[in-house]
């Protein structure tokens, strides 16, 4: 269950809920929609979950829609996943025209409530056609890209940027990963949700069972990296540091992930990734299921430096989350992961498993540093990649995307 | 009698506008011809980001040429404009080009940064919303600064340069419309440094100006 204002003001004080009930108070009984096409799994389905009932909170007349599709439309927006985040992928014309198809089956039962709606937001690829067949919109419709777009597959971006530059406006996370459009683009990085499994404080028991159930041992210091198996989060170069700082260091090291068998690429980085921790029992390589939030949330808590050394990232979230439970965070110098890993302040940047080596040694040496560095992490999530401040970004576009010409927009 | 204040509150939304730099030529190309609300951000726009009380340097040109060109020289130059200097935007892009100019000019090569370090020209929309709060004294002005939020002095002591005719903070600009004398907290206003502060600490500067002068119901301002 998603938290209610007066819960989330109890976190980010009653100000900032203040802010958000001005900003609303602009836009109250706009009707808005939000498509995409999952209810449950992945981090747009999460946000939809908190997003909805605090707008609903606040005034807005919120829905959330889903399409649906078969297993070729799920195969060809797959690919577009893929394409956008540079994967030179060839989609067939059957698939673009199922695809399409799929769009305007959908369309009809949503047409109605689409075209009557203040404001609709499509999240995504998949429903990025529904704008070509609501004809008679009434209100603004905003396009919101949660994949980075940096580099990518040019053919398909092509194919997709005929959808979607028919919108009033879109969104993306960085200016990085934003590609050139005819209308106005908002840059709105994610956030997180302090009240969610994977973030909500645990009692100490729980901390304990979860470090019984994995043999972790609670006198010695512990790295963890929490992250899918795969090469661009580089598992096999946090073993490396790992095996560079236990020189010096005693050390345990912790690497969970999900989801690795349902991906081929990732069943492959996953056996790498056990070849290279060997017979070292302080490498714990751990396949953990989908759901396991409360396990996550438990590691990131028990660990004393969280590691996120991606090699190429979007935001990174798994950071955000572990600079929320106070953690200093080794990082790699890429990305959405510049934005909160802030040297010498939040943790620090690092290009090489040399780098992250000379960190881990560096902040086990001097715990008064690690701990700073953990209070002012989490004070800078607190400021600005919590939930709050996504909701307050969404009611400002919002409210901008009305009067789009203009620079100042007095309510 | 003069108007109450009005107190607003702010909130600023990022817009990307397509425009990128790798290098420094490409970054003065693009500084002549960007929107201006670029260079308001790049240099403003950072006192309603994520960052911290003391960031290397105040403005995103500095940052990018130090972390992103490796030009430590040049960040240095940049850092210390100071764009309350300027009372129009284009003054401060000319210095701005003035400055990347003479770097070019003294460099054997066109600094280059990595391919995922490139500079992103971002400007904002503003929204300004109105708190309902209508002070009518300078004494009930007063005890509203420790309260406002970083919104509303942002708005109030930055914003309020490029929309007003004399390019003061609104808060000097309605003291000085009221019908006393109130010319020693306008000047302590004044002196008031905004570039090099965070919104907190400026809240507490003018904060501490305002109290350090009688502010009585229908008397002139007068040290304390």
């Amino acid at each position: 269950m998603p938290g209610t204002l007066n819960e989330y003001a109890a976190i980010v004080g009653e100000d900032v809920i203040g802010h958000l009930r001005q900003l609303a108070r602009g836009l109250e009984g706009c009707k808005v929609v939000h498509v995409n096409s999952t209810r449950e799994g992945g981090g747009v389905a999460e946000i939809l979950h908190w997003l909805i009932p605090l707008k609903r909170e606040l005034g807005l007349d919120a829905s959330w829609e889903v399409i649906m599709g078969d297993e070729p439309f799920f195969q060809c927006t797959k690919s577009f996943h893929n394409a956008l985040q540079g994967k030179s992928v060839s989609i067939s014309e059957s698939l673009l025209r199922g695809y399409e198809d799929c769009n305007r089956k959908n369309a009809e039962h949503l047409r109605e409530q689409l075209e009557s709606a203040d404001f609709v937001v499509i999240h995504d690829p998949q429903p990025a056609p529904l704008l070509n067949f609501c004809p008679n919109r009434k209100g603004k419709w905003i396009w919101r890209c949660h994949v980075d777009v940096s580099r990518p597959y040019r053919p398909v971006w092509k194919y997709l940027r005929e959808h979607v530059q028919g919108y009033d406006a879109s969104i993306w996370s960085l200016a990085e990963f934003a590609q050139p459009m005819p209308h106005p683009i908002y840059l709105i990085p994610p956030s997180i949700d302090p009240l969610a499994e994977k973030n909500r404080d645990l009692p100490q028991y729980e901390l304990e069972a979860v470090r019984n159930q994995f043999g972790l041992d609670p006198q010695r210091p512990m790295i963890v990296q929490i992250s899918r198996f795969d090469r661009f989060k580089d598992p096999v170069g946090v073993i490396r540091a790992y095996k560079l700082a236990r020189k010096f260091t005693p050390l345990q090291l912790v690497l969970a992930g999900g989801g690795a068998t349902d991906d081929p690429e990732g069943a492959k980085v996953y056996t790498e990734v056990r070849e290279a921790s060997g017979n070292d029992s302080d490498i714990h390589v751990l396949l953990l299921p989908n759901d396991a939030h409360r396990t996550v949330n438990a590691l990131q808590r028990l660990t004393d430096i969280a590691v996120q050394k991606s090699v190429r990232e979007g935001f990174g979230l798994t950071v955000t989350e572990a600079m929320w439970k106070g953690r200093a965070v080794i990082g790699g110098d890429t990305g959405g992961i510049r934005l909160q890993v802030i040297n010498h302040h939040t943790g620090f940047l690092v290009n090489t498993p040399e780098g992250a080596a000379l960190r881990i040694r560096y902040l086990l040496k001097h715990r008064d540093q690690l701990e700073i560095m953990g209070r002012k992490a989490r004070q800078f999530v607190l400021e600005n990649f919590l939930l709050t401040r996504h909701l307050r970004e969404y009611l400002t576009l919002m409210l901008a995307v009305v009067h789009q010409t203009m620079d100042r927009i007095e309510l | 009698m003069a108007d109450p204040f009005a107190v607003k509150d702010c909130a600023l939304i990022a817009m990307g506008t397509g425009e990128r730099a790798q290098n420094l030529r490409e970054l003065r190309d693009r500084i002549l011809t960007v929107h201006p609300g670029c260079i308001y951000h790049h240099f403003w726009g950072g006192l309603l980001k994520p960052r911290f009380d003391e960031p290397e340097f105040q403005n995103d040109f500095a940052a990018w040429s130090y972390h992103g060109l490796r030009e430590a020289r040049l960040a240095e130059r940049l850092a210390l404009i100071d764009p309350c200097e300027f009372s129009e935007i284009e003054d401060l892009r000319r210095e701005l080009v003035e400055v990347i100019e003479e770097r070019l000019a003294e460099s054997e090569f066109v600094p280059w940064a990595r391919a995922d370090q490139q500079f992103y020209f971002t400007r904002s929309q503003i929204v300004v919303l109105d708190t309902d709060l209508r002070p009518r004294e300078p004494s009930a002005l007063q005890a509203l600064i420790p309260k406002l939020s970083v919104g509303s002095v942002f708005y109030h002591f930055i914003d309020a340069r490029r929309r007003t005719s004399s390019r003061r903070d609104d808060f000097s600009e309605w003291l000085l419309g009221l019908d006393r004398v109130c010319q020693p907290l306008v000047d302590a206003l004044g002196e008031i440094d905004p570039y090099f502060s965070t919104l907190t600490e400026l809240r507490s500067e003018i904060d501490r100006a305002f109290k350090r002068f009688a502010l009585g119901e229908g008397e002139a301002c007068r040290v304390l």
